[in-house]
């Protein structure tokens, strides 16, 4: 298997319809990466370059040293050995399962051993005489992932390949999906606008917003150190609050808080947007010198609750994320603690 | 979406389908102006040619006026009111589609001789092609939102003027579609008014033909009629073109609450009958007496049976090379969206707004002019099947390959397999069932044919359709009977089988 290298890659469809800008990604072989962004950002496009549906404006894709999109080069999707597994699957309706798996194997003599190989690592052993409209959601999409490997690609594309499932199954087919694109050490791509299902999938997640790479990094960093706040909200749940830095160390009006990023040390103060995730914020008791605030609002999650507090000295209310047992009631008065890491955004 | 470009082994059979269907068509202007667009103009701009004119929109205005009134008073009881059977009238009302306008022409003539002319015509042609009204509006009645009438009602409007204010104008664009269709149908007929012996367009071109040796004057004529429907085609596209914009939502409306016609049921009732009685049960009942007072020693099974053994196998040669034709026609249209796609396809369509009589003539001029070994021979016939029903079938393909979504292709792409064995393998076996139906369909549409078959036809070859046009002309009913009966029942036979698949 093989690595995936993307450069400067642009598409428009129209004088005001530029959808691509210079797009860049680098994908390491073996490696599972989420390409995330909100709808309209432009990864569709993206994946249907990649497999080579779409012609680019400019830049190039290879993959394992090979140039399969370039100046004056298209190779087309059919002899680019790039697999895809599309949203629910598109399993061909007039084939069996079997004849679905096979369907990209060249070698007569191995099809029927390949297949086997292929339905036995997505856990659908004995499923070959099926017909696809026999199967639950969560089977086809993982047939489809059979098709998509059965030919030995150099990259699999997957195309917010869960959206059509309901969330019990989701989860459960996401980790059968992962773990046999591990067995087989495949390089594999991820288009999805869900930010779950890239931090818990990946290896490597890239945002993407305007045809451009905002962030790309493991899914921790991505969480913990995003590259500004469009990208913290876009991830996740994000408490902004207006600070000053010095030597590393931030002062907001809920206390001062370390930064990932020491800033440099001779430098004047720092103006900027520090940024926490909520659960980073304790409620305490109420005191003297303690940043306080009033609860407005309660959401009740379960495994976790938001508490929305509205704190004497700032403008926003800032939520908090506390596990379990919710003993507070709206109108209560509490008390705020900062912990872990942020980073400051000018 | 996939790339822009269709494949050339696909482009260049739909090119040249594409040329075949114009093929009449630019040959007819070539025909009629090659002694000068003057010499056509005097020809054409005759006293008889604005009697003729007058006549045929004369009889298009009388059919359509009378096919609206049918239509959308069928459509709001089927479709609105608690009429009693309600299902059973609303399929009963489609029926009358099945019935060729010459199987009707024929019942009324051998019934009541003194119909014959306007009257006739006019009653033949209503009764076959109120359909056409009927089952757009009764759609758009069924598509319209319940909600925005219980809104007028809510805001004060009664009932009436809920209907006049909101209802009614929902259903114009389809009355106007429908409207238009009927009046295609009843310019380009030919076999009613044809019996009838009334004087229009199609039935002059047909006289002026036979009468002389020089063609040019039936060229002109078919000319003015193309000129016609044409106009009329491109009306009827722009209509169902607005109607697109007008529905907005496509979820799934709530069925309206049905109207209780209570004391009006009854004569409601009689409508639904006497309509129904007319264009259904008056044609077959007429149709039944004549065979049993048909004179037993003048029947001739065998010719019957020979007579339609012809009628099968030229329908099945039409049917097969149409459906060839159309396949590159209907997957270049529904894949390979573009300007090269839409010229294509409006090509193809063609055969739509050109009267049977008019492509018989351009298919004759073409033959004696440059491939005079088909003239009168059973090929030049099927070529004009193909023109005439390539519509039929590319519509039926299109839409058979649409119903596949295109990312199966990308998905077959990317398996390794190239654009042509996608094709093969992908795209093809997955429209099979909807190409089989719009083989069927246009099989069914052949074996109906009359004024080309009438025209091209070898000569001492007869089907069904041109033996009971033959037998009624001279009014022999007796002896058309069994060749109509045997008609209708061979053409039942696909169209059962269609209407089984559909559901």
């Amino acid at each position: 298997m093989t690595d995936l290298q993307i450069k400067g890659l642009t598409k428009a469809y129209g004088p005001d319809m530029t959808v691509l800008q210079g797009l860049d990604l680098t994908v390491p072989s073996g490696s599972l990466a989420a390409v995330l962004g909100p709808s309209g950002c432009g990864k569709t496009t993206l994946l249907r370059i990649i497999a080579g549906f779409l012609r680019a404006d400019a830049g190039t894709v290879t993959v394992g040293g090979r140039t399969l999109t370039g100046p004056g080069t298209h190779i087309p999707p059919e002899r680019r050995r790039i697999g895809i597994v599309p949203q629910e699957g598109a399993l061909f309706p007039h084939l069996s399962v079997a004849g679905n798996v096979a369907f990209g194997v060249t070698d007569r003599a191995a099809r029927r051993r390949r297949t086997e190989e292929m339905l036995d690592l997505v856990g659908l052993a004995g499923y070959g005489d099926r017909m696809p409209h026999e199967l639950s959601g969560g089977q086809q999409q993982r047939v489809a992932l059979a098709r998509a490997l059965a030919p030995e690609p150099a990259l699999v594309l997957l195309d917010e390949p869960f959206n059509a499932l309901d969330s019990a199954l989701r989860a459960g087919v996401r980790a059968d999906v992962r773990a046999a694109l591990r067995d087989i050490g495949a390089t594999a791509v991820l288009v999805t606008h869900d930010q779950q299902e890239a931090l818990s999938m990946a290896d490597l997640v890239a945002v993407v917003r305007n045809g451009r790479v905002a962030q790309r990094g493991h899914p921790q960093d991505i969480y913990n150190r995003p590259a500004d706040p469009w990208v913290a909200g876009f991830v996740g749940d994000a408490v902004l609050l207006p600070g000053t830095a010095v030597n590393g160390t931030a002062t907001t009006a809920l206390g001062t808080v370390e930064l990932c990023e020491p800033t440099d040390a001779l430098a004047e103060a720092l103006q900027g947007t520090v940024l926490l995730r909520p659960e980073q914020l304790r409620l305490t008791e109420p005191g003297e010198a303690v940043p306080a605030g009033t609860v407005t609002d309660i959401r009740y999650y379960g495994h976790d609750a938001l508490i929305t507090v509205t704190v004497d000295d700032l403008d926003t209310p800032v939520d908090i994320r506390i596990g379990g047992h919710v003993t507070l009631r709206p109108g209560d008065r509490t008390g705020i603690r900062i912990t872990g890491q942020a980073t400051l955004h000018p | 979406m996939t790339t822009a470009r269709a494949p050339w082994v696909l482009l260049a059979p739909a090119c040249l389908a594409g040329a075949f269907a114009l093929l009449p068509l630019g040959y007819l202007a070539v025909r009629s102006l090659e002694r000068g667009l003057g010499f056509a103009w005097g020809v054409a701009a005759t006293e008889g040619t604005a009697l003729l004119l007058g006549r045929s929109l004369g009889l298009a205005v009388a059919v359509v006026a009378a096919s609206l009134v049918l239509g959308i008073s069928l459509a709001w009881l089927t479709v609105r009111t608690a009429l009693p059977g309600v299902r059973a009238w609303s399929v009963v009302a489609t029926l009358p589609l099945a019935v060729p306008s010459y199987v009707a022409a024929f019942a009324w003539l051998s019934a009541v001789p003194e119909l014959a002319g306007f009257t006739g015509s006019a009653v033949a042609l209503t009764l076959v092609s109120y359909p056409y009204v009927y089952l757009p509006v009764a759609a758009a009645l069924r598509g319209i939102d319940p909600a925005q009438e219980e809104a007028s009602r809510s805001l004060g409007h009664g009932p009436v003027r809920t209907f006049l204010r909101v209802t009614l104008p929902q259903l114009r664009p389809a009355a106007a579609g429908g409207g238009l269709l009927v009046a295609l149908y009843a310019l380009s007929d030919f076999g009613a008014v044809s019996l009838m012996r009334y004087d229009t367009f199609t039935r002059g071109i047909y006289t002026s033909y036979r009468a002389s040796f020089d063609r040019t004057p039936a060229a002109a004529l078919s000319v003015v009629l193309v000129v016609m429907t044409v106009a009329l085609v491109a009306l009827e596209t722009r209509t169902r073109g607005r109607r697109g914009h007008s529905r907005t939502g496509s979820g799934t409306a709530r069925p309206a609450v049905p109207v209780r016609l209570g004391r009006m049921t009854i004569p409601a009732l009689a409508w639904c009958g006497a309509i129904v009685a007319a264009a259904v049960v008056f044609p077959l009942a007429t149709l039944g007496y004549w065979l049993a007072a048909g004179n037993l020693a003048a029947w001739d099974p065998a010719g019957l049976v020979n007579t339609a053994g012809v009628t099968l196998g030229v329908a099945a040669a039409g049917a097969a090379l149409t459906t060839a034709l159309a396949l590159p026609v209907g997957v270049v249209a529904a894949r390979y969206r573009g300007r090269t796609a839409d010229l294509l396809e409006q090509a193809a369509y063609a055969g739509h707004a050109l009267p049977g009589i008019t492509v018989a003539l351009s298919m004759v001029f073409f033959a004696v002019r440059y491939a005079n070994p088909l003239y009168q021979e059973l090929p030049l016939l099927v070529c004009a099947y193909a023109v005439l029903f390539l519509p039929v079938a590319v519509a039926a393909t299109r839409a058979a390959v649409l119903q596949s979504p295109p990312v199966l292709e990308d998905v077959a792409r990317s398996l390794g397999r190239g654009p042509l064995r996608v094709l093969r393998d992908v795209t093809v076996p997955l429209a099979a069932p909807g190409v089989a139906a719009g083989a069927a369909l246009t099989f069914v549409v052949c074996m109906k044919e009359l004024p080309a078959t009438l025209l091209l036809r070898p000569t001492g070859m007869d089907t069904l359709a041109t033996r009971l046009w033959t037998e009624t002309g001279v009014g022999s009913y007796a002896d058309a009977a069994p060749y109509a009966a045997a008609l209708i029942l061979l053409a039942a036979v696909p169209s059962y089988l269609l209407g089984k698949q559909r559901t």
